[in-house]
């Protein structure tokens, strides 16, 4: 049994901390409360076929085993798969979403989501998919954690050092960069969601997640900065209005939040695991964070 | 085939957008054997730093452009910033007219390009097959004109051929770059054939189930079309015409 200092209380530091632990490895995890987590405004979806329209295989292929993996650790998975639209003068985008991915059918969109009335003819639904509330399941590994005994400080580290720091690991990871994220809370009451829904548009595509009481998280944009200042009118704009193309009823929606994120990302936007200077580093989740972690953090107690 | 004072090879130019990743990207831009990249910063900035280190080990020539740009200030102001950031005085021209459609405000256009080149901007600008705004354009101090195939990203090829023949024949001696809405490697294709200088794409590529093998597919086509240009493409003809001899033809009478 060896120690461990897991560094960072994002999605990656607990993950690799639930792991270790699992493996009854004794860990500490050293928070930085000042530091913008990444994960906190992760959109939570799981959803590694959708993904996989532009994202390597990888992610399609263990994007399945996170959604076992976080329904066996947090309680707020919901696997009611993923609904795609498309605004009725882009069913193009539908049609080369469909030929860049798997596991989906061709369903009108009101028989799941009754709400959408009939504001769009077509959809593409992937069932195996599933979605998540990234605050809430990460309060949850955390919980579990010092249920455990794991002890969550800001002090230096005692034990062998696993670096989950994100973005803040630019420095030492020469490869890795941002890509800044742009979301946005909202609560609405008069529409009701059980899926995620993304809706294609060659130039703003967007998803929105629904979230408990009301609120939906609404996400998000993909801009190649390392620019982390807050939402741009841009955004904001582009992303309400989408919402708004997807139910005009959310014109009445309240904003709750909005947030600007770093994605830490190597070339290829896929997750590494090195050794460097005597420190292991789990980085470059990119935009797979909840999707990838689990896998990462299993590969990574595998090596050892 | 020069570009003001810069000789290429590559008649293919290619945008650096919207690919799966920056690995794959630069893949692309290899497998392309384009020359002269374009990138955009005007809503990364100064802070799109790591992304334009990633290019800059592609080691091809950049051409930065201003899109996203509505008004003649905001165009001026970016191509000034892309200018100390890409240490090049290289900058490709667009100052979109309508967000939705995408199109060029050829008025705004003009003015940005005359205050541009006389800041010593060599000027790429996006416009449409319309003769007299490019006109104005050469006035103004542009040496290559870039008219639009279709709408930015609509994949719809060469939506006006007759234009753009006219555009040919009227712009004799000026290099033209079809930029924008070339979707399929046939379409590049037939733009050489008719005589255009150059394609500058993005979509079809980045967007392509396999950016790499797409990016391919376009070096070919635009290859391909150059020289059957230059090789003289035969007229059609209403009539079946033999290939062979009609006379001496063995008669089994």
């Amino acid at each position: 049994m060896s120690s461990w200092s897991v560094i960072g209380s994002g999605v990656t530091g607990l993950c690799v901390a639930t792991m270790l632990s699992e493996y009854n490895e004794k860990v500490e995890v050293i928070e930085s409360p000042d530091v913008k987590t990444a994960s906190l405004l992760a959109g939570g979806m799981l959803a590694p076929f959708c993904e996989g329209e532009s994202a390597p295989d990888i992610v399609v292929e263990y994007g399945m085993t996170a959604i076992e993996w976080w329904s066996n650790h947090v309680s707020s998975v919901k696997k009611t798969g993923t609904l795609v639209l498309a605004p009725a003068r882009d069913t193009v985008e539908l049609k080369n979403f469909a030929s860049k991915t798997q596991s989906h059918t061709w369903v009108a969109p009101e028989s799941l989501e009754s709400d959408l009335s009939n504001r769009f003819s077509q959809g593409l639904f992937f069932p195996e998919e599933a979605h998540l509330d990234p605050r809430l399941s990460l309060k949850e590994l955390r919980s579990t954690l010092i249920e455990k005994g794991v002890v969550f400080h800001t002090n230096k580290p005692s034990g062998k050092i696993v670096d989950c720091t994100g973005i803040s690991a630019e420095k030492t990871l020469p490869n890795l960069r941002a890509v800044r994220g742009e979301m946005l809370i909202f609560e609405s009451h008069d529409v009701s969601f059980s899926r995620s829904i993304r809706l294609l548009h060659p130039r703003f595509p967007c998803y929105l997640v629904p979230r408990h009481n009301g609120q939906f998280m609404l996400g998000a944009t993909m801009v190649e900065s390392h620019d982390g200042s807050s939402i741009s009118a841009k955004a904001l704009i582009e992303m309400l209005g989408s919402a708004y193309a997807i139910h005009p009823a959310f014109a009445e929606a309240r904003l709750v939040e909005t947030g600007t994120g770093l994605r830490p990302s190597f070339p290829n936007n896929v997750p590494e695991i090195t050794y460097q200077d005597g420190c292991f580093f789990i980085n470059g989740m990119y935009r797979h964070g909840f999707l990838l972690a689990p896998y990462m953090a299993q590969q990574f107690v595998k090596k050892l | 085939m020069m570009f003001y004072d810069h000789k290429i090879n590559s008649r293919l130019l290619l945008g650096t957008a919207g690919y799966p990743s920056p690995e794959i990207l630069s893949d692309a831009i290899i497998e392309s054997q384009t020359e002269i990249i374009t990138v955009s910063l005007r809503r990364e900035g100064k802070a799109g730093a790591s992304f334009r280190t990633l290019l800059n080990q592609v080691n091809k020539k950049f051409l930065p452009n201003t899109a996203g740009c509505h008004t003649v200030k905001e165009a001026v102001t970016t191509a000034q910033m892309a200018r100390e950031l890409f240490n090049t005085d290289w900058i490709k021209l667009e100052v979109i007219g309508n967000a939705d459609t995408l199109q060029p405000d050829p008025f705004a256009l003009v003015e940005a390009a005359r205050i541009l080149t006389q800041d010593g901007f060599k000027v790429f600008p996006y416009t449409t097959e319309d003769l007299i705004v490019g006109e104005k354009l050469l006035e103004a101090g542009c040496e290559v004109l870039m008219p639009w195939g279709a709408p930015i990203g609509s994949g719809q090829g060469l939506r006006n051929i007759e234009a753009l023949r006219t555009m040919r024949a009227y712009f004799k001696n000026v290099p033209l770059i079809v930029d924008a809405g070339i979707g399929s490697p046939s379409q590049a294709a037939h733009a050489m054939e008719i005589g255009f200088d150059g394609i500058l794409l993005n979509t079809a590529v980045a967007k392509a189930k396999d950016p790499i093998l797409m990016a391919a597919a376009f070096r070919d086509a635009i290859v391909a079309g150059h020289h059957a240009y230059r090789a003289g493409i035969m007229e059609k003809r209403d009539m079946a015409y033999a290939s062979t001899p009609i006379y001496g033809l063995a008669d089994f009478n």
